[in-house]
């Protein structure tokens, strides 16, 4: 067993884990903090997204060993309070979810991406989530959410 | 699903990587950003003993102007390479093709050093390794040595790395003045590995072509270099002269056929992939 400590969703949390012991597995089954989703088995479908020090990464292919001493940012540690994130509000607003099941890889992937390019064009917003999945919505008001997120971070910043 | 039991390893030098390579013997492994190795380990595709982590060791995460190179640490992102202003101002082959990887969140984790160790043949980034004639920085218990990537690509997932040697950095020398490149990378999804790929590196006066590097990914066993294209496009100042150049790119090579394509189509692809990289890369 090692001995793990990190920041997840601004709460100090640590731990003895398995080497192998996926971060998402970490996130899920030790923490509680069963938000992020597993969706595949093959690193594709970015269910499992989370912001590793701000930086998006698929929490089935990153080790919890691997986290040790950074700060790790799950679609639970969003909201402050009462007060969901642009974009998630976003989400439920343009219906960009149907079974929600790649929504909270999808939103994280999002945040991601607006966090480097504030202002994004369809197509780079169709690029920078290439790496999740929806089997549900088609895409198109998943790329309207990231549109309006997008226009209320910009007029609220 | 969950990877068998190992032991982990996180090394600070490269010292202490070689040194737990050694004793780990023929079932240790490197990590790098792990966005191979993980999902492999979590198929059960291998199982090693012991895992030794060199994402964080400090010379392997440099990125450097050495003169007339750039050196690379091993554990610099994909996504830093593609990033870098360095890297776009004297390799822009490099962080074009970098761009091309996988997603983000992978770009993000995944490492130019364990693309290039891992030596799939469908990776984007050793052929252009091939096609810039980047050296690779191996450190193992005998100390350093130099290998070039004709050298160092030898099969399918397989390089002149020992099991107890890690690659350091790759020093990609730099593209002077005039230089201009291309990469084209044919996929039928998003985020996919290339069915085929095209790196092209070419250098024009006066709207001639004076002299060219051609690389190939996924037409073969490792990159491959169409050194036929090359020497043909000397001189070229047409479409058509770059489309002649172009139709020999799969001379001599004899790709897979699998459920993307099958051979003949991989030729016809690397021809057509070609010509569409050289004429984005002179403008002509
Ligand atoms: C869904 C998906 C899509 C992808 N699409 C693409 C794509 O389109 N194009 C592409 O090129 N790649 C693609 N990749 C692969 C990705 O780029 C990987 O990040 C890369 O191939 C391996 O880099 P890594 O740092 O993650 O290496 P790891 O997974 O850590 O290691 C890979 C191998 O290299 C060895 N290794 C790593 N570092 C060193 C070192 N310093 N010295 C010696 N050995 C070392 C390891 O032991 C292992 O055998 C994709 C991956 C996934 C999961
Ligand atoms: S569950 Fe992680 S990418 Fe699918
Ligand atoms: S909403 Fe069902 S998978 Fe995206």
């Amino acid at each position: 067993m090692t001995h793990i400590s990190a920041t997840v969703d601004g709460v100090h949390r640590q731990g003895e884990v398995e080497p192998r012991t996926l971060l998402v597995h970490w996130l899920r089954e030790s923490l509680g903090q069963v938000g992020t989703t597993v969706g595949c088995d093959t690193s594709n479908c970015g269910a499992c997204t989370v912001l590793v020090d701000g930086r998006s990464v698929k929490s089935c292919s990153v080790l919890a060993v691997q986290i040790d001493g950074k700060s790790v940012t799950t679609i639970q540690g969003l909201a402050e309070g009462e007060d969901w994130h642009p974009v998630q509000r976003a989400f439920k607003e343009c219906h960009g979810l149907q079974c929600g099941y790649c929504t909270p890889g999808m939103v994280m992937a999002s945040v991601d991406l607006l966090s480097e390019n504030p202002n994004p064009t369809e197509a780079e917003i169709r690029e920078g989530l290439e790496g999740n999945l929806c089997r549900c919505t088609g895409y198109h008001n998943i790329v309207k959410a990231v549109q309006t997120a997008a226009a209320e971070m910009g007029a609220t910043t | 699903m969950i990877p068998a039991s190992f032991d982990y390893v996180k090394a600070s030098t490269v010292d202490e990587a070689v040194a737990a390579l050694v004793k780990g013997g023929e079932d240790a492994k490197v990590l790098g950003g792990g966005q191979s190795l993980l999902p492999v380990l979590r198929l059960r595709l291998n199982a090693p003993s012991v895992l030794i982590d060199v994402s964080e060791v400090g010379e392997m995460r440099a990125l450097t102007d050495d003169g007339d190179a750039l050196l690379i640490g091993a554990s610099v992102t994909t996504y830093e390479v593609m990033h870098s202003e360095l890297v776009k101002e004297h390799a822009g082959l490099l962080s074009l093709t970098a761009g091309a990887v996988a997603d983000p969140a992978i770009r993000h984790k995944g490492t130019f050093g364990g693309s290039v160790a891992h030596a799939d043949p469908a990776g984007d980034l050793p052929t252009v390794a091939a096609a810039l004639d980047c050296e690779m920085v191996i450190a193992g218990p005998n100390g350093r040595r130099t290998v070039a990537a004709k050298d160092f690509f030898v099969d399918y997932f397989t390089t002149a790395l020992a099991a107890d040697e890690v690659l350091v950095a790759v020093r990609v020398p730099k593209l002077g003045a005039g230089w201009s490149y291309n990469y084209q990378k044919f996929n039928r999804t998003a985020q996919a590995w290339a069915i085929v790929g095209v790196a092209a590196a070419v250098k024009s006066e006066n709207g001639t072509i004076t002299e060219a590097r051609v690389a190939l990914t996924n037409m073969g066993a490792t990159p491959i270099r169409a050194t036929g294209v090359e020497a043909a496009l000397a001189g070229a100042s047409s479409s058509d002269a770059i489309a002649a150049a172009a139709s020999k790119a799969a001379d001599g090579t004899s790709p897979t056929s699998d459920l993307h394509a099958d051979s003949e189509y991989r030729k016809h692809l690397a021809a057509v992939l070609t010509r569409r990289a050289v004429e984005a890369a002179s403008g002509i």
